[in-house]
């Protein structure tokens, strides 16, 4: 017997309900309005009478309406035709809604039930199976989409039947298992899991081993991510974190990309389904909207829902990883997820923590980051899910809780900065402040080792103590003025400009700029080290300053250029001429 | 707002704030309007049967056995070609002395629009005022304000973009104007002889502050009519969002809700996204640009009203007096326009893009050395030709009084780039130097 109920109290989108059974913490239920089904999840109990966040608008509700509750969590549905799919944070999707106005409580499928799926079995009667095993393949894409033994079976099964190769729909029972009890159990293509809950299903979790390339210089080389790792953009608006998000998803080197915007403007959605589609991926070749799923929930869709949203992208990430697949999720902005906490936690009269966010805020995002990793699947494979969450601190305030409850939850921090993006020097990363743990990592330090040359992790360090000092000189130069300090100050403030405007500043927009693959990025940093690493005669720092501009000029000519082209060249040879009048 | 046949009527009142009154009712809607003792209110909680209603023109008088009377829906605003022209308080009721408007009821503050139905803002919006044309350029489906100190002339720019805009409708929504500013506004639009093109919804100061909570809905709810019926390209004028954002935090204040930042409600967020969220480029030609001002307490932009919008919007334009020029200019350091990477070198010349990146990192290498200068240090050479340039730059294309065609503007930053600099000084792509530099 379902537990029913009736509205007793509102307030915007938190209801009050009266019910006669019992109710679990983040039970779903569907309260009727004049015939319409809202949903709502269950976010407190206090003796009869559950509170429940609304995902819709309550506009015209009524008290003593009635309510269903569903027994269960909300759940996001896995299977084949995820990928390219755009969603709302409850995953219905949002291509097969009617009219131009999302309407209230239309709730669509999220997989298309008729397409057939070329289905290849990978396990025969009498395996032993466990949760997350595979079963079979199909290709979705070109990605090899495991069907696999849903996550929420316990215990072993033996496979009694798979099915054979041959086209199928989603809906059709791949294989038949025998459970410890001696029952026949049927497997489809597609399976259920509540959101809130990590998927588990493999092995173990090693340490990260891998760079994950992004082709973005000042991750890349002076800050970067691991496969598997996490890392978060805190920044004011207008420091450009959509623009280098998007950067992130265009060029991560990942199988699956998964991009939760989450209480965030429209139009960068829009941009993402209107380009992605014509985008292609520069490591496979195919277009970009294969291997994405968009996740949107803007920030005039219901609240409650924002926090769904990160949930159910995080769950088909970990879906994905349990492939083998790389996975990576973006969430812009994870802020605004903690607002949606706070807005909750407000209309229920819950007693502050700092800036009037819920006190266990800094539980829920480390535990939230923690779903992100790198595991050692049953089968001895392995699959990642790397996580980048956007923050968008409140008055660009680094000092405030979403912030400082992320920098303990997440290895890498991009710290955009107002200054650098006033200047327009973008990414407006700021390469001092910023730092990836990963670099201390012994088993990252060997990968860089075995990838790009030995030692390159210390050349990091020294690009990056070059940058320092040059602006411990700029420092100088400001307080004392341009007369009052040694020649030796200006070259070292213009060494570290030269590293800041030819390697971290990087066009976006700039078709060839955009991207820059490792091999390259190798180049200019032994270029700009052997610069930085010579003695310059100047007469005054007149001099010292056009010099190193033509230089500057030059190397972002070079950037501009297709890489060993003859442009490409042709400018390192003037760079070679200029650096052979002076500089030893 | 019409006596409805189907009315409950009550007399008791059990609490009277300021803001809100609260009163046992039974069967009554969320965010349904009522009147009490004749004022318009809307229901904005409801605890078992304690239902708690804003009353928008504030409860001055209201007695404890007042009646209400619920009228069984949420505020509507009735819609036709007949809003054209027409002036129009935050209940939508005319205050221009003509007839009621006749056509379809609607309700304002309706559902948002399917994100996968929107289609990428892609239509330059030019104004002639290069700061914005050239630095910020705007584009359809837009949602811009401007960031401005009370003593800055927004309203004027306001109305000369809107005037110059290539749009089919123009929609203000004025908040807490003072009547100055609203006769202001119309005389400019009688002069354009735009009026027919204009739809107006005013509250100015002498109206209650928490009527102003219906103007951007009731403006909005107007603005989607031309665009999703008529297929329009509308623009919409919101000032001022501070006295709105104001008018939120009284009420959330008087239903004893927990302040956040800047004891502001903790929705302050969604609220404003739910109005600036409705900027949209339609798939039917249709679009709806929002440009809004948001006044700043002597430039602080750290503060939760500007700060939560400059999360929500696509940019914002900063106005700024400058000394050099002895005139008001548009920011360039301040202002972005995140969306005129969508238009520029595509609605625009190829060359759009590196100049304005030159234009203003030359900018900014003037400020270091005026900085230098106030220091008391001496200038190099190099300063010095950047201090020049910048007067040049200000005068002939920041300040706000430049009316000038985007390829013009265009012409007179490479004219200033020649006569300052040299080429690698700009750090402009070679193909363009050599296609535009004035030798």
């Amino acid at each position: 017997m379902a537990t029913k109920g009736i509205v007793t109290g509102i307030v915007s989108n938190l209801v009050t309900v009266q019910v006669d059974g019992p109710v679990a913490e983040n039970e779903l239920c569907f309260i009727n309005l004049a015939g319409t089904d809202l949903m709502a999840e269950t976010i407190k109990v206090t003796g009869n009478k559950a509170s429940v966040q609304v995902f819709e608008s309550t506009r015209g509700l009524k008290n003593g309406d009635s309510v269903e509750f569903l027994g269960k969590m909300l759940q996001a549905t896995l299977g084949p035709g995820l990928l390219s799919s755009v969603y709302d944070g409850l995953q219905n999707d949002l291509t097969t809604m009617e009219g131009v106005f999302l309407k209230r409580g239309e709730y669509t499928d999220p997989l298309n039930h008729e397409k057939l799926w070329d289905f290849t079995p990978l396990a025969k009667a009498g395996d032993k199976v466990v949760a997350a095993d595979w079963l079979g393949e199909v290709k979705e894409g070109w990605l090899p989409h495991k069907i696999m033994v849903p996550f929420s079976f316990k215990g072993e099964y033996t496979v009694k039947s798979v099915i054979e190769a041959g086209s199928y729909n989603i809906d059709t029972v791949i294989a038949v298992l025998v459970n410890e009890d001696g029952e026949d159990v049927n497997v489809t293509m597609t399976q259920k899991w509540p959101v809130k809950v990590a998927v588990k299903g493999y092995r173990n979790k090693p340490r990260p081993q891998k760079i994950m390339e992004t082709g973005v210089r000042v991750i890349d080389t002076f800050d970067p991510i691991a496969e598997g790792g996490t890392g978060f953009i805190p920044g004011p608006f207008g420091c450009g974190k959509t623009v280098l998000q998007h950067a992130i998803a265009k060029q991560g080197e990942a199988d699956v990309i998964v991009m939760a915007a989450c209480g965030e403007r429209a139009n960068e959605v829009v941009e993402i389904f209107s380009e992605f589609p014509q985008l292609i991926d520069p490591h496979t070749g195919r277009y970009l909207m294969e291997r994405t799923t968009i996740i949107c929930n803007t920030s005039n869709m219901p609240v409650a829902a924002r926090e769904a949203s990160v949930y159910t992208a995080m769950t088909i990430c970990e879906y994905y990883r349990a492939m083998g697949l790389r996975c990576m999720l973006l969430a812009d902005s994870t802020s605004r997820w903690a607002q949606a906490l706070r807005e909750m936690s407000n209309r229920m009269e819950e007693l502050p923590g700092a800036d009037a966010f819920p006190v266990d805020l800094s539980a829920i995002i480390s535990n939230f980051y923690s779903r992100a990793g790198m595991v050692e699947l049953n089968n001895g494979k392995t699959g990642a899910v790397t996580f980048i969450g956007t923050v968008s601190p409140a008055g660009g305030n680094l000092k405030e809780p979403v912030t400082e409850s992320t920098k303990k939850a997440a290895r890498c921090f991009y710290a955009l900065e107002q200054s650098r993006a006033d200047q327009k020097r973008y990414p407006a990363v700021n390469p001092i402040e910023s730092y990836s743990k990963y670099l201390e990592y012994p088993e990252i330090i060997e990968f860089l080792d075995n990838k790009i040359e030995k030692g390159w992790v210390e050349k990091v360090f020294k690009a990056k103590n070059y940058v320092r000092r040059g602006k411990e000189m700029a420092d100088q130069i400001n307080i004392l003025g341009d007369d009052g300090v040694p020649m030796s100050y200006h070259e070292s403030f213009w060494k570290s400009e030269l590293i800041d405007f030819a390697f971290l500043q990087q066009d976006a927009f700039d078709a060839i700029d955009a991207v820059t693959p490792m091999e390259r990025q190798k180049f200019m940093l032994d270029l700009i080290l052997d610069i930085c690493g010579r003695q310059f005669k100047f007469e005054d720092y007149e001099k010292c300053r056009a010099y190193f501009k033509q230089m500057i000029n030059l190397m972002r000519q070079m950037n501009y250029s297709e890489w060993q082209s003859e442009k490409f060249n042709g400018y390192l040879k003037q760079l070679e001429q200029l650096l052979s009048e002076n500089g030893k | 707002m019409a006596n409805k046949a189907y009315q409950r009527t009550y007399t008791q009142l059990q609490a009277i704030t300021k803001a809100t009154i609260s009163l046992n009712a039974k069967g009554v809607a969320n965010d349904e309007l009522a009147t009490v003792d004749g004022k318009l209110a809307q229901i904005v909680k409801t605890k078992g049967d304690l239902v708690t209603l804003q009353v928008f023109s504030g409860t001055e008088g209201v007695p404890t056995n007042a009646e209400v009377k619920f009228l069984g829906n949420p505020p509507t605003l009735k819609v036709s070609d007949q809003l054209s022209g027409r002036f129009f308080n935050a209940y939508g009721q005319p205050i221009d002395g003509g007839p009621e408007v006749e056509g379809e009821e609607r309700e304002i503050g309706g559902p948002s629009v399917n994100p996968y139905k929107r289609r990428q803002p892609s239509q330059l919006i030019p104004t002639g005022i290069a700061g914005i044309d050239l630095n910020n350029t705007l584009v359809s489906g837009q949602k811009i304000p401007f960031f401005a100190d009370p003593d800055q002339p927004y309203n004027k720019v306001m109305a000369d973009v809107a005037l110059r805009a290539d749009v089919d409708k123009i929609i203000l929504g004025g908040m807490g104007l003072s009547n100055d500013d609203y006769l202001f506004f119309k005389n400019e639009f009688e002069a354009a002889g735009a009026l027919d093109k204009i739809v107006c919804f005013i509250n100015t100061t002498e109206e209650p502050p928490v009527e102003r909570l219906l103007i951007p809905d009731m403006a909005l709810t107007a603005a989607e009519y031309y665009a999703v019926d008529k297929n329009e390209k509308v623009l919409v004028l919101l000032t001022d969002m501070t006295l709105y954002a104001d008018a939120l935090c009284i009420v959330s204040n008087r239903m004893d809700q927990i302040p956040s930042k800047d004891s502001m409600p903790g929705s302050l967020y969604s609220d404003l996204a739910k109005i600036y969220e409705k900027a949209v480029q339609l798939p039917d030609g249709g679009s709806i640009t929002i440009i809004a001002v948001t006044t700043l307490n002597d430039g602080d932009i750290t503060h939760a009203i500007p700060d939560n919008t400059g999360y929500i919007t696509e940019g914002q334009l900063f106005l700024r007096a400058d000394s050099d020029s002895g005139k008001v200019i548009v920011d360039p350091f301040r202002s972005l326009s995140r969306l005129k990477q969508l238009v520029q070198g595509k609605k625009t010349r190829e060359d759009h893009s590196q100049v304005m990146n030159a234009g203003v990192r030359l900018y900014a290498d003037a400020q270091n050395a005026k900085t230098k200068l106030e220091n008391g240090f001496d200038l190099s050479e190099y300063d010095l030709r950047c201090l020049d340039y910048a007067k040049d730059y200000a005068t002939r294309l920041l300040s706000i009084d430049v009316n000038i065609k985007i390829d013009e503007m265009l012409d007179t930053a490479w004219e200033l780039f020649a006569k300052y600099f040299s080429p690698a000084e700009t750090g402009i792509k070679q193909v363009l130097i050599d296609k535009y530099w004035k030798a």
